[in-house]
Order: structure tokens, then C-alpha cells, then sequence
């Protein structure tokens, strides 16, 4: 597999990032040594084997339904940028 | 709504909010109304490193609704992150289940126009809700924009339907039977107006006889019963017009707006949705044995199709009775409380029916909330069988016990609504009356038997409408007929 300029201009999109065309090129060629790295894992025979869905061989790990406070207002919004009536004040979406 | 020449096909998605005390994956309160972001901590905050760990309640509450909507319940299920950047979603993806949701391969019954019809159910997955955004005025106008984190990590039920419904009526009454059978079980408060109940809908026409599926829009912002069957009704018209131009319906997500009574394109991105949906190495599988599932299933509470049944059969109830009564846990509650203490099932129907639901439509009130208890009605029934009362005092009666929320002998005492049912009381009235009216009464001898009714009205008037009607009548025929 071959990620094309447009498949990493994509990503670049869905993760809002920025990239100028050396920094596309750039990543375009170590994308593609990684994937081919990964690719090896084909030559592997998966023949019936389950696929896997968690590394640890543990399931059902719950908790109680019992509420707790949680964190003072104060400290939850201590690192936002703009506060406004208690709440995260955010630029305009759309 | 008829349209001769197509067929409309569709299936509603629905997320309802789970009745949990605490979120999906910490302990934060689920309350509802609450300060802004007051109820969050650093995992529905979505800090680094913070850990979620799974409620135990919300597969709980999956594996009940799963059974109840006759799924198949898998024995393994996991959770898959949805990625997407948006301010309501700290983490910058949504914790949801991809390709092994928790129920599978259901239905529902729904009562339709032709008779009992079975509504597919895809899928029952669970996933966690996002924060909430206030726009100042309009999103698109808006400068910027507040978040309250309460509401992020509260339990959602996603239910997907089959596109089995083929009217906007049908799409109403399947929401209404979902709805009441997750009343019954008392996994959700369901209320569309809170956000508890939210319903976005799949919608595509085709000319009759086709089987072939049209291209779809998929239509969001309905708030209420009312808003959904006005906006698929909208978007019927609007893609038989498209088709009849000649032209073809796009693939987009359309927005309803109450106010314009109308949908609206939401402006379809460039590039099409990628969430990029990969396994959550923060939570391990779900697996679910044959024991939990029978243990569940041992705990399901009486549904609203075996409700309707009993109420049919057990009270010989009309079936429009039986179906209004079993629209909501507690007005079924209220009934079975009512029955208990008093014999006649279809007026105790006929009340909760007729005056009750009048008067919490009238005040935006749920039964719960109301302040007359059963057996306070039952009291009240009881004045109008020994005569305390006529019907229409207890009218007036019921609506004051509404609102003051006071016993129905202490609004009969103080307002000296007694009825007269005393025969010594209403013998001088008749003789009066049938002197005053001596035409009348000829009229009535003369074959004209309507005549009665005026003269009843003349000693209702009399009384200040305060005479036993059926005793009136007994003495004015009595001398009537003796003559
Ligand atoms: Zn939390």
C-alpha cells in the first residue's frame, strides 16, 4: 500500500494539521517506510486465528453505579484559555 | 398524506440517555439541571491519563433493553473510539461500539393503520454522550461559543431501526411504542424536550413496486413527536418534487427548523466522514454469559404490549383505552392503583383519559407530577355514585383538586357544592316550575316528550345547577304522568 499525496493531505485535514509541500513529501516517505514495515505482518498465515481484540486477557472490568463529586469548578477550567459563566468559551465552529 | 406514485422508506435512529446515577465511564453525577460543569472530573473532562472504567449498570440497562426489543444479545462486545474534533468532545473522540454492538437483530410491534406491523431493530449499541454547546443566538451567527462538560460521559443507548417504516405516522407511532416500552423499563427518563430522547431519521422515496432503495437524506433537529412526522412529511414532498423534476435526490444531512417549518441542507462537507473507528485500548471486552442474560431476562418488568393485553382482557377495556393507558409506566401506575379501590375500570379510564390528561397537557405537568393521587379520584368517583355530586360538579371539583392539590370532601365542603338529592328539597321547586309553565307541560302531554328536558333545566337553574339531575327527572315525570 501506497499512501498518495492526497491521502496524506487528508489526514493532515482530520488531524488539523498544516503541512507545506516539503513537510507533505516528508511525511509521505516516512508514512510509507512505516506501513511497509507493518506490511510484513502479511506474510504471517492467520488462518483461523481469532481476531484480536484487546491485548490483555481480561474482560469485564465494572464499576458501581454510585456518583461522587467531582473536581472544583476552579480547577477544571484553571488551563482554559478564555472562562466565560463557568464555562469553556470557545472560538466560533462553523 | 398520500403520494399515489412512491413509496417512502424509512428508519429512525435513536439515542436515549440512560437513568444512571453516575456516568458511563467515572463517578460524575448524571443529574439533570445542574450548574455548568459542575459534574465533571478529569476523565469526562478527557485529561491525559485519566482512566475510564466501565458502569456496570449501563449493560445492565443495554441487556434489558435489548430483551425487551426481542434482540439477540452478544456474547462478546467491545468499544471502539470515533474520532472528530468538535468543542463538546473533550477527548476529541467518542467512546461507541463499531462492529460488535452489545444487542443485535431485533423488533418492535407497532399498532398501524392496517393492523400490528413488526418494526426491525438493527442494532442496540452503547456509547457516551458529548458535552453541550451555547451558541450565542444562531451556531452560524454566533461569535463564539460556551461548554458545559455535565453532560459529557452520561450513558446513551443508540438504537437503530430497519427501514421497515414506510409513513410518517408509522415513524411516530414506532418512536411513541420505543418510548413507552424504555418508560416500563425504567432505563430512561425519555424526555425529547431535556435531550434524554433525541431521534434523527433516514429518509428515501421510490416509485411503487420498486425494490430497490432511493438515495437517502438523513434529517436531524426534531424535538418532538410533532416536529418528526411534520419534517418526514416536509421531506416526502420535497424528493417526489426533486424526482418529478426530473432531477436526483442528493445524499446529505438535512436540519429541521420548527420555525420555517422546513429542512434545510446542512451544507455537506468536502470530504466525506472519516472517524477512523479503532478498538479502545482503554476498556477491555464486554462478555456477557447465558446466566446474566436469563437473570435480566427473569427481571424484565410487564411491557406495554402485555399491559394493553391485561387491561383488554382483565378490564374489558377498549383498545384505544388500553393503548393511551399503557403509553407511560406511571399512568399505567396510576390506573392499577385506582382499580384497586374501585370497580369500574372505564371510568376510571374515562377520567384519566378526559379530565387528568386535559389538565397536564394544559399545564405541561407529567401524571407523575401531578398533585391528584388515586386515591384521591377513587374518593371523588365515589362522591358521584352515592350523589354527593353530579358529574359536572365533579368536573369542576377534579380541576380544583388539580390545582390545590386538596382533598375532594374539603373542595365539595367549601364551596357548598353539595348536591340536592333530598326529594322533600326539590318536591316544592317542580310543583313551582310546572305552575310557572303550564304550556309546556300541555306540550309534554301532548306527546312532545323534549318538553321534559327544558323543565328539568328550569329546577337545575333553580338550584343553581346544584339538584340531582336524575332525581329531577324522577319527580317532574312523576307528576307529569299522573295528571
Ligand atoms: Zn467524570
Amino acid at each position: 500500500m501506497v499512501l498518495t499525496k492526497q491521502k496524506i493531505e487528508h489526514v493532515a485535514m482530520l488531524a488539523r494539521l498544516k503541512l507545506d509541500d516539503e513537510e507533505t513529501e516528508l511525511f509521505s516517505e516516512q508514512l510509507n517506510s512505516i506501513l511497509a514495515y507493518v506490511e510484513k505482518l502479511d506474510d504471517l498465515n492467520t488462518e483461523g486465528i481469532e481476531p484480536l481484540v484487546h491485548v490483555l486477557p481480561i474482560n469485564n472490568v465494572f464499576r458501581d453505579d454510585v456518583a461522587r463529586p467531582g473536581m472544583p469548578r476552579e480547577e477544571l477550567l484553571a488551563n482554559a484559555t478564555m472562562v466565560e459563566e463557568g464555562q469553556f468559551k470557545v472560538p466560533r465552529i462553523v | 398524506m398520500v403520494l399515489p406514485n412512491y413509496e417512502a422508506v424509512i428508519g429512525l435512529e435513536v439515542h436515549v440517555e440512560l437513568k444512571t446515577q453516575s456516568k458511563i465511564f467515572c463517578s460524575c453525577s448524571t443529574a439533570f439541571g445542574a450548574e455548568p460543569n459542575t459534574q465533571v472530573c478529569p476523565v469526562c473532562a478527557g485529561m491525559p491519563g485519566a482512566l475510564p472504567v466501565l458502569n456496570r449498570q449501563v449493560v445492565e440497562f443495554a441487556i434489558k433493553t435489548g430483551l425487551a426489543l426481542n434482540c439477540e444479545i452478544a456474547g462478546m462486545s467491545k468499544y471502539d473510539r470515533k474520532n472528530y474534533f468538535y468543542p463538546d468532545l473533550p477527548k476529541a473522540y467518542q467512546v461507541s461500539q463499531y462492529d460488535q454492538p452489545i444487542c443485535r437483530t431485533g423488533y418492535l410491534e407497532i399498532e398501524a393503520e392496517e393492523g400490528k406491523k413488526r418494526i426491525g431493530i438493527n442494532r442496540v449499541h452503547i456509547e457516551e454522550d458529548a458535552g453541550k454547546l451555547i451558541h450565542q443566538g444562531a451556531i452560524t451567527t454566533s461569535s463564539y461559543s460556551l461548554v458545559d462538560l455535565n453532560r459529557s460521559g452520561v450513558p446513551l443507548l443508540e438504537i437503530v431501526s430497519e427501514p421497515d417504516l414506510r409513513t410518517p405516522r408509522e415513524a411516530c407511532l414506532y418512536l411513541e411504542k420505543l418510548r413507552s416500552v424504555l418508560l416500563f423499563l425504567g432505563v430512561s427518563d425519555c424526555k425529547m424536550e431535556e435531550g434524554s430522547l433525541r431521534c434523527d431519521a433516514n429518509i428515501s422515496i421510490r416509485p411503487r413496486g420498486e425494490t430497490r432503495l432511493g438515495t437517502k437524506a438523513e434529517i436531524k433537529n426534531m424535538n418532538s413527536f410533532r416536529s418528526l412526522e411534520r419534517a418526514l412529511e416536509y421531506e416526502l414532498t420535497r424528493q417526489m418534487e426533486v424526482l418529478e423534476d426530473g432531477e436526483e435526490v442528493v445524499q446529505e444531512t438535512r436540519t429541521w427548523d420548527e420555525g420555517q417549518q422546513a429542512t434545510f441542507s446542512m451544507r455537506s462537507k468536502e470530504e466525506a466522514d472519516d472517524y477512523r473507528y479503532f478498538p479502545d485500548p482503554d476498556l477491555v471486552p464486554v462478555v456477557v454469559d447465558q446466566e446474566w442474560v436469563q437473570r435480566v431476562r427473569e427481571s424484565l418488568p410487564e411491557l406495554p404490549d402485555a399491559a394493553r393485553q391485561r387491561l383488554m382482557e382483565q378490564y374489558e377495556l377498549p383498545a384505544y383505552d388500553a393503548g393511551v393507558l399503557t403509553m407511560t409506566r406511571d399512568t399505567l401506575d396510576f390506573f392499577d392503583e385506582c382499580i384497586r379501590h374501585y370497580d369500574d375500570a372505564k371510568v376510571v379510564s374515562n377520567w384519566i383519559m378526559g379530565e387528568m390528561s386535559r389538565l397536564l397537557n394544559q399545564h405541561n405537568l407529567e401524571i407523575s407530577a401531578s398533585q391528584v393521587s388515586p386515591s384521591a379520584l377513587v374518593r371523588m368517583l365515589r362522591l358521584i355514585d352515592e350523589g354527593t355530586i353530579s358529574g359536572k360538579m365533579a368536573k369542576t371539583v377534579f380541576e380544583e383538586m388539580f390545582t390545590t392539590g386538596k382533598e375532594p370532601d374539603v373542595i365539595v365542603k367549601e364551596k357548598g357544592m353539595t348536591q340536592i338529592s333530598d326529594e322533600s328539597a326539590l318536591e316544592p321547586l317542580v310543583v313551582q316550575v310546572l305552575e310557572a309553565n303550564p304550556e309546556v307541560v300541555e306540550d309534554y302531554r301532548g306527546g312532545k316528550t323534549k318538553a321534559l328536558g327544558f323543565l328539568v333545566g328550569q329546577v337545575m337553574k333553580a338550584t343553581r345547577g346544584q339538584a340531582n339531575p336524575k332525581l329531577v327527572n324522577q319527580i317532574l315525570k312523576r307528576h307529569l304522568d299522573k295528571s
